[in-house]
């Protein structure tokens, strides 16, 4: 390598773009990750591989190594020894693809799972001659979901797995396709899989006996092989019936592989049944070789099987309960109080409209189920074919009525027994990533245990002439329908303004044409989230001025008829993330939320990102023309670990309040912390926070900022 | 009775007088046609509830003309104040003159008066119809300290739709519990097939690929749609298709963009499309 140039030199731009040294990358890589290195593990083999590599590819290298060390420095160990073989078959963006795919898998499955991820290269590698003809599953799944939907049948979920598969109530795409020439192209090999795997659960593959048939066979997986394969053709014909343009797509998919084969003819019969594919399967047992094509899915019968049977069972139970519920409806409808027979099933007319071709009889007159039990009708019969006569036997009281789970109690969650249940899961935003860390923070909703109607008292008592004072200024906002004079437009006319315009006209002066009069009603038509820093740096005064605070707040908007709640937020560690409930919309200022307010305590840390998202959707259930969140606020986010604390922490509060924005909430942040200029105006902008240096006067300001935000 | 003034640009009508003369088309899907003739006979006003498209202001029609009575129809919206419905006083000539807002004139003529989407008013308005929606059956006019009694022939119809009210929009029990309510469902298939071919003209192939394309649709409600394709929408689609609109550009049309602004619904509606046609 050449010396370095002196820094005038005009060359300097192109020079610097010369490659790194050996030695010097080998001085980087000890740094970022040292505490993964030892004697026997040492960073030369991995800085000679990189040496090879151009700057720019070498600068990548190093920066997405520093970025995952901070994750795990052993990821990043193995990251920095895949990267030169990576990128000799990737491009720069199809490689970011794959390292955040392996982030995705280590930040969900930990360690084993990321580092297995990262030798996936091959999934990437059709990206690296053209990254703009790939198409992930993550831009597809969103209109996959909804065509699947719209296709009906069963209710199924999409997630995305190394190979395309059903489970029969999951549907698994891979997480890039990049098989044909093009975006468009692509998608479509991703449709036409959905289709054939929804029709697998549609059309009766997963109800046959397969175990039994594979027993005697020599190779299970070539059997299961043929299996998938003719049922496929089966299906696609089956489809052809019902979804002729699905089918011409596929075809066109399918296009250079030839017609079928003859000896397949027989599947493509309209009546042909899974049981075919079967019978086919062992006549060309060993004789046979499917030919390949770009949407081909897998079956994964042992998965399949368990989750089908435990729908089968759990169905079963649901519909029988569904059936004594209707039972008793029934019942209390007849004056009898006796139906006389039981349930039956026959065909029922063509033009009912019933999707599920049959009718639901009691005592030999047809009954209309509730949609729910229309529902698990139409997905036993896609299980089961019919509905066998056991199901028909409504369930004697109590003995299946309790069907679910019992409810999981927040509290216990870290006990152990239920970690991640029942619980909200959200994103959140890694700014050296720059992408987000998927279903990172676990939240969950909690109670605050309410205290005495005392400290209530004690503040309505210490404040009482600011609070009637608060109450009177707030009277002035509230919004009432007003007669306006003297309009151009309205709904009456304004008799004065009559009676004056004519002595004008007589007076040979200008008529006015203002002679209507028109009701005005100035609504407020608002939405307010209160969002309360429960965080252990609020313990004492600050508190106490927090609560008190929110108790004038309340005291005011009673007057005002706002529609408002009231939510703390505190938790430590991504995996508990906690909102504490004080007074959600539906609930009145009463007794209650009284005691919540005075039950506040100082809890944990501030990750305010996974906080505002949530509080966000709760916010935006509501319909309301402004919907504002208002954050009351001691200081930076902050969280025990993840290196919230700091510029992380910071970005991703800011990418929430973002989401939020978009979203149409607007977020506005009242501080006590004297520091708030260095940081608030980057996450709430220039003018959407304000700062209340006097701990003492928070009570008083907190509404005064109100009345000011909203009028 | 009818008007037959001829204007150059279009006809004049006056709503009181207008009677409708050919037979509208409507198929009947339960026994809603005998249930409104003997709601009008008892002389109870009627509330019909259903989703948009699905033939309510089409089945007014159809009863305005069996029981030929004049129908004066008043969309409702949110400015749409008592005035409005009762009548107010006009200045011409140096004096004020009354006039009959829609609903007066409805009951002075005997006419059937159909107030679409009613929540959309503002609730003021809800409150002069109560007097003529139970047996009193009058219409105070404060402004003129009169009352107007209704005369038999005279029918009271709203119609609002309970799949897209916010909570803010409900109709009041006391309101609601004054109506005979008549439910208005998508039809059958077969029902609905029927209906698209003899309104749009278009073959059976092509009317039950729609009727399916809409069920698929109305899956879809509840997720990223609030309401499935009406019969309406397919009739529009048919209509096209029979005027030689290629069927996904037609489908495109007439049902995917007039459901839905949201990128992702559309291009799911249109794969649905695709797949069937």
């Amino acid at each position: 390598m050449s010396s370095p140039p002196p820094s005038s030199d005009p060359r300097l731009a192109v020079l610097a773009a010369e490659p790194l040294a050996a030695a010097e990358l080998e001085q980087r890589l000890d740094e970022i990750l040292d505490a993964v290195l030892s004697t026997r593990r040492t960073s030369t083999g991995l800085a000679q591989a990189i040496a090879a590599l151009p700057r720019g590819e070498q600068d990548f290298v190093l920066h997405w190594t520093g970025v995952v060390a901070r994750t795990n420095p052993e990821m990043a160990y193995q990251f920095a020894a895949a990267a030169p073989a990576a990128l000799q078959r990737l491009d720069l963006a199809a490689a970011e693809a794959w390292i955040v795919q392996a982030m995705d898998a280590y930040d969900r499955d930990g360690l084993y799972r990321g580092c297995a991820e990262l030798k996936n290269i091959d999934q990437f590698a059709g990206l690296a001659s053209g990254s703009s003809y790939g198409q992930s599953f993550d831009e597809a799944a969103r209109v996959l979901q909804l065509f699947l939907c719209g296709l009906s049948g069963r209710r199924m979920r999409l997630e995305n797995a190394a190979h395309p598969y059903t489970d029969t109530e999951t549907i698994y795409l891979p997480s890039r396709l990049a098989t044909l020439p093009g975006r468009e192209e692509n998608f479509q090999v991703y449709k036409a899989m959905t289709a054939l795997l929804w029709a697998q659960t549609r059309y009766g593959t997963f109800n046959l006996d397969l175990a039994a048939a594979l027993s005697d066979v020599a190779s299970p997986q070539h059997a299961m092989e043929l299996f998938g394969y003719f049922e496929s053709v089966r299906l696609e014909a089956r489809i052809g019936l019902t979804l002729p343009g699905l089918a011409r797509d596929m075809d066109l998919l399918r296009a250079g592989q030839g017609s079928y084969d003859l000896r397949l003819e027989r599947l493509r019969q309209p009546d042909a049944g899974a049981e075919d594919s079967l019978a086919l399967m062992r006549e060309l047992y060993g004789i046979f070789t499917p030919p390949r094509c770009c949407y081909m899915v897998e079956l994964r019968w042992d998965q399949a099987m368990a989750v089908r049977n435990a729908r089968i069972r759990r169905e079963k139970a649901q519909f029988r309960a569904g059936l004594t519920e209707l039972l008793d409806q029934h019942d209390a409808g007849t004056e009898e109080g006796d139906a006389g027979g039981g349930f039956s099933v026959t065909p029922s007319e063509p033009d009912s409209g019933d999707q599920s071709g049959v009718a639901l009889m009691l005592a030999g007159k047809r009954v209309a189920p509730p949609a729910n039990l229309q529902q698990l009708m139409d997905s036993i019969r896609q299980d089961l074919g019919e509905l066998p006569d056991d199901y028909l036997v409504p369930a004697g009281d109590g003995t299946y009525r309790d069907v679910g789970r019992p409810e999981n109690d927040p509290a216990d969650v870290w006990k152990g027994v239920h970690h991640d249940e029942g619980a909200f899961f959200y994103n959140e935003w890694d700014c050296r990533r720059r992408h987000y860390r998927k279903n990172w923070c676990v939240l969950r909703e909690l109670d605050v245990h309410p205290a005495g109607p005392e400290f209530v008292d004690a503040t309505l008592a210490k404040y009482g002439p600011q609070v009637t004072q608060l109450k009177r200024t707030f009277e002035l906002l509230r919004g009432e329908d007003r007669l306006l004079k003297r309009q151009p437009e309205g709904n009456d006319i304004d008799f004065d303004a009559v009676i004056s315009a004519y002595t004008d006209m007589k007076n040979g002066l200008e008529l006015s044409d203002r002679l209507l009069t028109r009701r005005h009603k100035a609504e407020r038509d608002l939405a307010v989230m209160f969002m309360v820093d429960m965080s252990g740096s609020t313990k004492g005064w600050i508190n106490d001025a927090e609560r008190e605070a929110l108790v004038m707040l309340c005291e005011a908007l009673q007057v005002l008829g706002d529609r408002y709640a009231i939510y703390g937020f505190s938790g430590i560690t991504r995996k508990r993330c906690e909102i504490f409930r004080i007074k959600r919309f539906d609930d009145s200022y009463d007794v209650q939320v009284r005691g919540r307010i005075a039950g506040i305590r100082p809890q944990d840390y501030t990750r305010m990102g996974a906080a505002i998202r949530h509080l966000s959707s709760v916010l935006n259930q509501i319909e309301a023309r402004t919907k504002l969140l208002i954050t009351l606020s001691d200081g930076k986010p902050d969280d025990y670990s993840d290196n919230y604390r700091g510029e992380y922490g910071i970005e991703d509060t800011r990418q929430a309040l973002i989401e939020a924005h978009r979203s149409g909430i607007k977020p506005f942040c009242i501080t006590i912390d004297r520091e708030a200029r260095d940081y608030l105006p980057h996450l709430y902008g220039p003018v959407n926070w304000t700062l209340v240096d006097e701990v003492a006067r928070l009570p008083l300001k907190v509404a005064e900022i109100y009345r000011r935000l909203t009028s | 009775m009818a008007s037959k003034i001829t204007s150059l640009e279009a006809r004049v009508l006056k709503p009181e007088s207008h009677f409708i003369e050919k037979e509208p088309y409507y198929e009947q899907v339960g026994n809603e046609v005998a249930l409104f003739e003997a709601a009008y006979s008892s002389q109870l006003p009627v509330l019909l509830k259903g989703p948009t498209g699905t033939g309510k202001t089409r089945f007014m029609e159809h009863m305005a003309w069996r029981l030929k009575r004049p129908l004066i129809t008043v969309s409702c919206h949110d400015d749409l104040t008592a005035a409005d419905l009762v009548g107010r006083y006009l200045i011409t000539n140096n004096e004020t003159v009354w006039v009959d807002g829609p609903l007066a004139k409805a009951v002075r003529c005997g006419g059937i008066c159909y107030l679409d989407e009613v929540v959309e008013a503002r609730k003021d308005t809800t409150v002069v119809i109560h007097p003529l929606a139970d047996d009193r059956r009058i219409l105070p006019m404060e402004k003129r300290g009169e009352l107007l009694q209704a005369p038999k022939e005279f029918v009271l119809a709203l119609s609002y739709n309970p799949g897209y009210q916010s909570v803010l929009k409900e109709l009041k029990q006391s309101t609601r519990q004054r109506f005979v309510a008549i439910e208005f469902k998508y039809p059958a298939p077969e029902l609905e097939r029927k209906i698209i071919v003899t309104e749009a003209g278009l073959e059976n192939g092509d009317a039950d690929k729609l009727i399916k394309l809409a069920h698929m649709t109305r899956n879809l409600k509840g997720n990223g749609l609030d309401e499935g394709a009406s019969t309406r929408l397919l009739v529009h689609a048919g209509k096209l298709i029979a005027r030689g609109i290629a069927p996904r550009a037609a489908c495109n049309g007439a049902i995917a963009e007039a459901l839905t602004d949201d990128p992702e619904m559309l291009r799911a509606v249109n794969e649905l499309t695709s797949a069937l046609f």
